[in-house]
């Protein structure tokens, strides 16, 4: 299947582990500032005459607005100022998609609201006090009038075209793209043994970092700068979409990122918050905090995953699937995000939703449609949650039709020699799909589930989800979706102090992972330093020239492999100086592993890094004349052709209770594939986090609307997050494909979990109710659907 | 009714005086008067728990808590954990066992874990994740968590001298 005019991985880079410090669970960097209270986060910023801000929202989901009065709010007592999009003027947020109109719809999200509302919550002014409680006295003595309109709330509404969130978008279409419609299919289909048709849908979620957005901006007249202090995982978005808005030259303006309270892709895309906050800050000349409350964030904030995936499969008696017909739809709410675009989601489960799977014929369709709803952005996992929900349950449903078990049907199609390259012309690296879809199965049956399963004294269901995840995307990868703002690359630089010391910068962002760590982990091993000798710098855009921030689990392979290359350079360079002070070949001198260059025909003739040091700054009239002074480095990586992918089988046992419909997960057992593991403890902890967040998807969470748009989950009572006892324990399994063409041979950990826990879940519910006749394709799975299901006779 | 009262506060065994709005929660004062920034605010309605802090040794969330209710109260924060940077049987326990991403829930979770151990300390790793769902956490899972406080209860079980 392997095809020849496409790009094959280049030259391998990978070269085994090296040094002592990849590969072990060594104590986090970030651990003791963040476990005696010492972290910095943005809401722990305070700066002399600070401002507190807030914003004056939409009551009403859709509405052309007659008029926005702040008299009354001006006059508060504690209130300094209040503007509407009038007053500041500030430009669109505007995201595009290189295609041509009949497949984009190009449309602007203002930073303020002005002639129209388009969701509950749309902010529409801003409010500047002296604390956040004035500021909420100033927000309540607003008065928005509105001629409100039909809302546009679900797939029906919207395609019906009569109400529109955005006058230029028909249909309320922002993205209609037929990516693949190869030869075969529908011969495939007329010839097809069994067709399968499921209709899989999961409601809208909120990724729910426990930290709400948040900004400081400040104006710093000495640098003639904007200092905007946010949590994003992606600072230089925010300077280049800052510099845009304000239409100020980018140097002006210099983003730095405090520890963040967690992120899971609600925070890569660029909030009109953000933007407002440092025009206000630039404005008044003083600093202005905003920190999002918990209403805002489950109402206003970006949101996720609301999708709908119509797909018809055939296959062959034998359990070969030989076509593949998806139609997609993804409810992105009102606006495009930046710099993604609402293309994000349809546009990456067209590319990738034959998963894991050799799919010989291949069509699909994929749709963005606007609404009446908070808008969305690329949740940890993207569309594949979805795209793995609705193949998952094709190989389920196929197995029951064709009398199969279900694992078999996997096994007879899953892809086993790499690299492969599929009918979505997309060339798949190697991995262990067969493998950790056998470990996991046998795990399941060697602990016996199966038979208790088997005894039927339970309503006990057990359901498997294989998949693969790209996490290697590269600016080629990125540039096959035509957006205009292609990420891709990272930058690092890497500098070494007098005293030996390393500060290494990376333009990845992080959140949660642990990058202090494991960044410094590979660093160590690069140079043969204690990893107490390298510090990280992230999260500030002076530091370093530009980075694509942390999403897509593109940190460690892409991040990681540029730090490693400038580590690399910066050996090369202390080994240059060595044997010129040691006066002999460069290629007679070698790193030694041990904070030090040895002389390799002489190693009692060795210098230590301090000793490099001390000449490459304190007397550099001693240095090679072709070496300038100071010991520093950079490089920058990119991940070619498609990119990488990392893979895992989930296998679940449920058990359903007849009474109140409950779910309880009973064991969870994840075997996955990352490339090579940094550090395991770590990787272990994202793939169990992932996990919480696809069961909370799966079981418990969903943000919803009545008929007028009104979300109706704005605090925890209605919004239901997992907690320590619904959250089961996870038992990880490690398998280990080293990536050939990332520096370290690890591929991305960070999504995995959260992308396979709906369709096992979800799949282990339907076995639990596989004698009632009942299929359920729809997350999150309500009790009362179970409840219902297992009362009928 | 918003006028600043002066407000005597026991936090961390240090006596505080602050004025404040009736309205101002314990949580803003902790964090913004007082500049104890590791009490974390997730949610002001009282279910994240980022904000728990202890008040006479029994977890509250501060959030909920006016500051004027906290008057004659001994009030304990994250950062009467540690000894001079040096960490905590408990903090080192949930540094051991990952029981942290990005930390913003940390805080609440160990002056939780003080309250339910102080409460409960003959407590069994079931009790004592029914005891921690009182919070969220949103990175790990909650697995490690309870790894780390029922390892806690353990070793300070095994250092009780038998009575």
């Amino acid at each position: 299947m392997t095809a020849t005019d496409l790009p094959a991985p280049t030259e391998p880079r990978f070269e085994g582990r090296r040094g002592r410090w990849v590969g072990a669970s060594i104590p986090r960097h970030e651990d003791p500032r963040l476990l005696t209270g010492r972290g910095r986060f943005v809401d722990d910023i305070t700066l002399p005459g600070m401002l507190h801000a807030g914003f004056v929202r939409a009551t009403v989901a859709h509405a052309h607005v007659t008029a926005i009065d702040l008299t009354a709010t001006r006059v508060v007592d504690g209130v300094v100022a209040a503007y509407d999009a009038r007053d500041l003027a500030l430009g669109d947020i505007v995201a595009l998609l290189d295609r041509p109109a009949e497949e984009f719809t190009p449309t602007a999200m203002p930073i303020l609201a002005k002639d129209k509302v388009r969701f509950v919550g749309e902010p529409l002014a801003i409010v500047i006090a002296r604390d956040p409680y004035a500021v909420e006295d100033g927000i309540e003595a607003a008065v928005v009038s509105y001629d409100v309109l039909d809302a546009v709330v679900d797939e029906e509404t919207a395609l019906r075209g009569s109400a529109l969130v955005h006058d230029e978008a028909a249909g309320n279409v922002l993205l209609d793209v037929s990516m693949f419609d190869t030869p075969g299919v529908d011969e495939a289909f007329a010839d097809a043994d069994v067709t399968v048709e499921v209709t899989t849908r999961s409601g809208r979620q909120n990724a729910l970092p426990l930290e709400t957005r948040g900004v400081v901006a400040s104006w710093d007249a000495r640098d003639d700068q904007l200092l905007v202090q946010t949590c994003t995982q992606v600072p230089h978005q925010v300077r280049t979409l800052v510099a845009r808005c304000l239409d100020v030259p980018e140097r002006t303006v210099r983003v730095t990122v405090p520890d963040m309270g967690g992120g899971f892709g609600q925070k890569c895309v660029v909030g009109r918050e953000e933007v407002a906050v440092a025009a206000v800050a630039q404005r008044l000349h003083r600093p202005v905090k905003w920190i999002e409350d918990r209403r805002e964030a489950l109402t206003a904030g970006f949101l996720a995953r609301e999708q709908t995936y119509r797909t018809r499969a055939a296959f062959d008696a034998d359990g070969h699937i030989t076509a593949l017909d998806v139609d997609v739809v993804c409810d992105m709410g009102a606006y495009s995000c930046y710099p993604f675009t609402a293309g994000i989601e349809p546009l990456m489960a067209s590319a990738e939703m034959p998963s894991v799977y050799r799919v010989p014929a291949y069509r699909v369709r994929g749709r963005a449609l606007t609404s009446n709803k908070a808008p969305t952005a690329p949740y940890r996992g993207v569309s594949r949650p979805q795209y793995v929900m609705a193949i998952e349950r094709v190989m389920e449903r196929a197995a029951r039709e064709l009398g199969l078990d279900a694992v078999e049907v996997r096994r007879r199609n899953v892809i086993t020699e790499f690299p492969y390259t599929g009918v979505n012309a997309v060339t798949y690296d190697p991995g262990t799909y067969q493998e950790s879809l056998d470990l996991a199965e046998a795990t399941i049956r060697d602990e016996g589930w199966y038979a208790l399963r088997d005894a039927g004294e339970r309503h006990l269901g057990i359901g498997f989800c294989c998949f693969s995840e790209r996490t290697g995307y590269g600016s080629e990868a990125f540039a096959k979706r035509k957006m205009t703002v292609v990420p891709g690359f990272d930058l690092s630089e890497i500098r070494m102090d007098t005293t030996g010391a390393v500060v290494v910068t990376s333009g990845t962002m992080n959140h949660g992972q642990s990058h202090e760590t494991t960044f410094a982990q590979i660093v160590a091993d690069r140079l043969g330093i204690d990893v107490a000798r390298v510090k990280l710098r992230q999260g500030d855009t002076e530091r370093i020239a530009y980075g694509w921030g942390t999403f897509a689990s593109r940190s460690v392979t892409i991040g990681g492999s540029a730090v490693s290359l400038a580590s690399e350079r910066l050996g090369e360079l202390l080994c240059r100086i060595a044997a010129h002070l040691l006066e002999t070949r460069p290629d007679n001198v070698a790193l030694d592993g041990d904070g030090g260059v040895v002389q390799l025909d002489d190693p009692s003739r060795r210098l230590s890094y301090e000793e490099i040091a001390d000449v490459a700054y304190l007397r550099s009239h001693l240095l090679p004349k072709d070496v300038e002074p100071t010991l520093s480095a950079t490089a920058s990586f990119d991940v070619p052709g498609d990119g990488t992918f990392s893979n895992a089988t989930h296998a679940v046992v449920v058990e359903a209770d007849p009474g109140t419909g409950a779910v309880r997960i009973l064991r969870y057992v994840c075997v996955e594939d990352c490339g090579v593991v940094i550090h395991p403890k770590v990787v272990d902890g994202q793939c169990r986090g992932g996990i919480a967040q696809g069961i909370a998807g799966a079981l418990f969470e969903e943000v919803t609307y009545d008929g007028h748009g009104e979300p109706s989950a704005a605090s925890f009572i209605d919004y239901l997050v997992p907690t320590a006892t619904e959250i089961p324990d996870v038992s990880i399994s490690h398998l280990e494909t080293p990536c050939a063409f990332t520096e370290n041979g690890a591929k991305g950990a960070g999504e995995g979990g959260t992308i396979g826990a709906p369709a096992a879940v979800l799949n282990a519910v339907n076995d639990a109710l596989r004698h009632t006749g009942v299929e359920l394709d729809t997350t999150p799975i309500h009790p009362r659907v179970v409840a219902d299901a297992l009362e009928r006779p | 009714m918003n006028d600043p009262h002066l407000l005597t506060l026991t936090v961390n065994g240090t006596e505080e005086e602050v004025v404040v709005e009736p309205r101002r929660t314990l949580a803003d004062v902790l964090r913004h008067d007082l500049r104890l920034t590791g009490t974390h605010v997730g949610c002001e309605h009282g279910v994240c728990g980022a904000c728990t802090v202890l008040m006479d040794d029994a977890p509250v969330r501060a959030c909920l808590v006016f500051a004027v209710q906290a008057e004659g109260a001994d009030v304990r924060t994250v950062e009467s954990l540690d000894t001079d940077g040096a960490l905590s049987d408990l903090q080192q326990a949930f540094a051991d066992h990952h029981s942290l991403q990005c930390g913003f829930c940390t805080p609440g979770f160990l002056m939780l874990a003080e309250g339910v151990l102080a409460e409960s300390p003959d407590a069994d790793r079931e009790e004592i994740r029914e005891g921690l769902s009182a919070n969220l956490c949103r990175c790990t899972g909650y697995q490690t968590i309870v790894d780390a406080v029922h390892a806690t209860a353990c070793a300070r079980r095994s250092q009780e001298v038998p009575s």
